[in-house]
């Protein structure tokens, strides 16, 4: 078990306008599960495979422990890691593809039948270990990859996007299998996913990235309540937080009629600004932000209702989500009230006030 | 309804008996003269230029004349040996040279790739002369090394069809074998090759059979009886004994034997092997 960090770490593909990632600069503690979460194309998976050292580091320095691993040959590292089409080699038996790294290594034969076993007891396997990948169900599948970077005992686990190939259920179930098993074994890893429901349920810590840059890394309470920019703010919570951008107009903002008084720091601090309002924290009231219902989403335990503010002539797309069974018509008028606690700022750029 | 559903069954069948005919016409083109040829081996010498595929009293003895007039065993054994080698060699080298060009980088890989493709369309007789020189140089003229060593090193073909196959599999499995602590040649010979059957039976029936009917080559290396190719054989045979067609047509029949039979045992995996590189016609 190890520490990571990733010193000023920059990956510019040839051809490439931007960098893939942009001097990244994250400490992952011994023993820490991290989570990379972002969209499609923020570099979570080039980070992920420089740490393996699939992908060369144009700049900067990435250490394991107190050595600096950049240069390394991938397969002197020790790391495992669980792909997101498990890679499981398919003339072997499950088996010969958990042992096969000890084989490679020349661990002795007693040995490495031990240590297989030892991870087929862990992860329900034993009835499979005869088994060719073929021959087994995605979720069993899965299984055998994370017993195959399980035998291995690496100081550090690799895993990319390794839920997104099974069905919803089993995603939730293997989602906490894999979360016990690291808290178990205490092995540092590191796991990408572009689902924010994943990162916020498994990880110590989520950094999330975007165009190649860390936008944020703390524990996902924090992301949650605490967002560093507009896009955090955005990326993390379902459904999305509404962002209204405002002029202040006497220490307050309007927002679908609806004044809001602000802190005299905040309404200091700009001309104009962004309001965040996490979804959740909209309740159906007599008095608040006005809106116009277009369309509500019925989903049993919540409903989700989106509209328009009454603003005119710029008037702005809002969701809330409400108690389940709460009657709503379409076109319907309605006010929605908040707690101004609950309210978070940001500039125009997208910084966080306050 | 029944009009309307109708005509378009009858037109399907009808299709598909169009299609089989077809096939069959060209099955029976592709087979005829092998028919006739067996037809031949079992003529008398009379015989042999009459219109019927089945002789009225068929001359097994014919096939014995082939053993008593050319060292058959031998000359088998000899071409089993080539063939063996340079098979076992073309598909050594040329998945290494494929694997090479599929997955490892270094700097002028693609360019290297398409200049070696362009020796395709260097015509044998170009580089024939040359490399007789070359093994006359060596000394291995009239040697079996002149027959096992300049096909042993793989070919622009083979090459190209175990890189095409190579660049099809999975990028995972060799991250993964990486990761595992594989060298490149650990990810080629644990990894990859177990995976890449198809295309070695692709490459190995056809070197196989293209070292089994080589002619030109045997013809400028080989004068020693000893260390000749059944298809030396068979033209020195028609050197000596030019009327003795039904004897000629016997050698022919045995030396197309080892190839049907090995062809028959391969063919599941060659189909599928032609069908995974990407060869087949659809």
């Amino acid at each position: 078990m190890a520490s990571v960090t990733f010193d000023s770490v920059t990956r510019r593909y040839p051809g490439a306008d931007r960098p893939a990632l942009d001097a990244l600069n994250l400490s992952i503690d011994d023993g820490e599960f991290m989570v990379l979460v972002g969209p499609s194309g923020c570099g979570k998976t080039t980070t992920l495979r420089m740490l393996a050292g699939l992908e060369p580091v144009d700049a900067g320095r990435i250490h394991i422990g107190s050595t600096d691993v950049t240069e390394t040959d991938p397969g002197a590292r020790d790391l495992a890691m669980v792909f997101q089409n498990y890679a499981l080699y398919p003339h072997m038996t499950v088996a010969q593809n958990m042992g096969f790294a000890l084989k490679v290594a020349k661990v002795p034969k007693a040995e490495i039948r031990t240590r297989v076993l030892e991870a087929a007891q862990l992860l329900g396997l034993q009835a499979h270990l005869q088994r060719r990948p073929k021959d087994l169900s995605g979720g069993e599948r899965q299984r055998v990859a994370m017993g195959r970077a399980i035998v291995r005992r690496p100081q550090v686990f690799l895993m990319d996007e390794p839920l997104s190939n099974l069905d919803a259920m089993l995603r939730v179930q293997t989602r906490n299998q894999i979360a016990e098993l690291q808290r178990r074994l205490g092995i540092t890893t590191v796991y990408v996913t572009h689902d924010q429901v994943e990162a916020m349920t498994m990880g110590d810590r989520v950094a999330v990235l975007r165009d190649g840059v860390l936008q944020q890394c703390a524990p996902p309470r924090e992301l949650y309540r605490k967002p560093a920019n507009v896009f955090v703010a955005g990326f993390i919570g379902s459904p999305a937080m509404n962002l209204f951008t405002v002029p202040v107009v006497d220490g307050a903002v309007s927002v679908g009629g609806y004044a809001l008084a602000l802190p005299p720091e905040i309404s200091a601090a700009a001309a104009e600004l962004t309001v965040g309002i996490r979804p959740e924290q909209l309740q159906i009231a007599d008095r608040g932000i006005g809106v116009e219902v277009e369309f509500v989403e019925e989903l049993g335990a919540d409903t989700y209702l989106y509209g328009r503010t009454v603003d005119r002539p710029a008037p702005q797309s809002v969701v809330a989500r409400v108690p389940g069974g709460t009657e709503i018509q379409r076109r319907s008028r309605l006010s929605l009230h908040l707690d101004a606690a609950d309210l978070h700022f940001f500039t125009t750029d997208g910084a966080r006030l306050g | 309804m029944t009009a309307r559903t109708g005509r378009p069954v009858r037109h399907r069948i009808g299709r598909l008996l169009g299609v089989y005919a077809g096939l069959a016409g060209v099955a029976a083109c592709a087979l005829f003269p092998i028919l006739w040829a067996l037809s031949g081996s079992l003529k008398r010498q009379a015989e042999i230029s009459q219109p019927m595929l089945f002789p009225a009293h068929p001359q097994w003895s014919n096939y014995l004349d082939v053993f008593a007039r050319m060292p058959f065993w031998r000359m088998l054994f000899n071409t089993v040996l080539y063939a063996g080698c340079v098979t076992a060699g073309q598909v050594f080298f040329c998945s290494l040279a494929g694997y090479a060009f599929a997955r490892l980088p270094f700097t002028g890989r693609d360019t290297l790739f398409v200049l070696y493709l362009a020796t395709l369309m260097v015509p044998l007789t170009v580089t024939v002369i040359p490399q007789f020189i070359l093994m006359r140089v060596f000394g291995w003229t009239d040697t079996m090394w002149a027959m096992i060593i300049p096909g042993l090193f793989g070919s622009a073909f083979g090459t190209y069809l175990m890189r095409q196959f190579f660049a099809t599999l999975p990028v995972d499995l060799e991250e993964a074998a990486i990761l595992d602590g594989c060298s490149p040649w650990q990810v080629y010979w644990r990894i990859l090759l177990p995976h890449a059957k198809p295309a070695v039976m692709v490459l190995a029936v056809l070197t196989w059979i293209n070292v089994w009917n080589d002619f030109l080559w045997p013809l400028l290396m080989i004068q020693r009886k000893s260390i000749a190719t059944l298809t030396l054989g068979l033209v020195w045979m028609q050197g000596e004994y030019v009327a003795e067609w039904p004897v000629l047509m016997a050698a022919s029949m045995l030396m197309l034997a080892p190839l049907i039979v090995i062809y028959a045992v391969a063919q599941r995996a060659f189909i599928n092997g032609i069908a995974a590189t990407g060869f087949g016609g659809r």
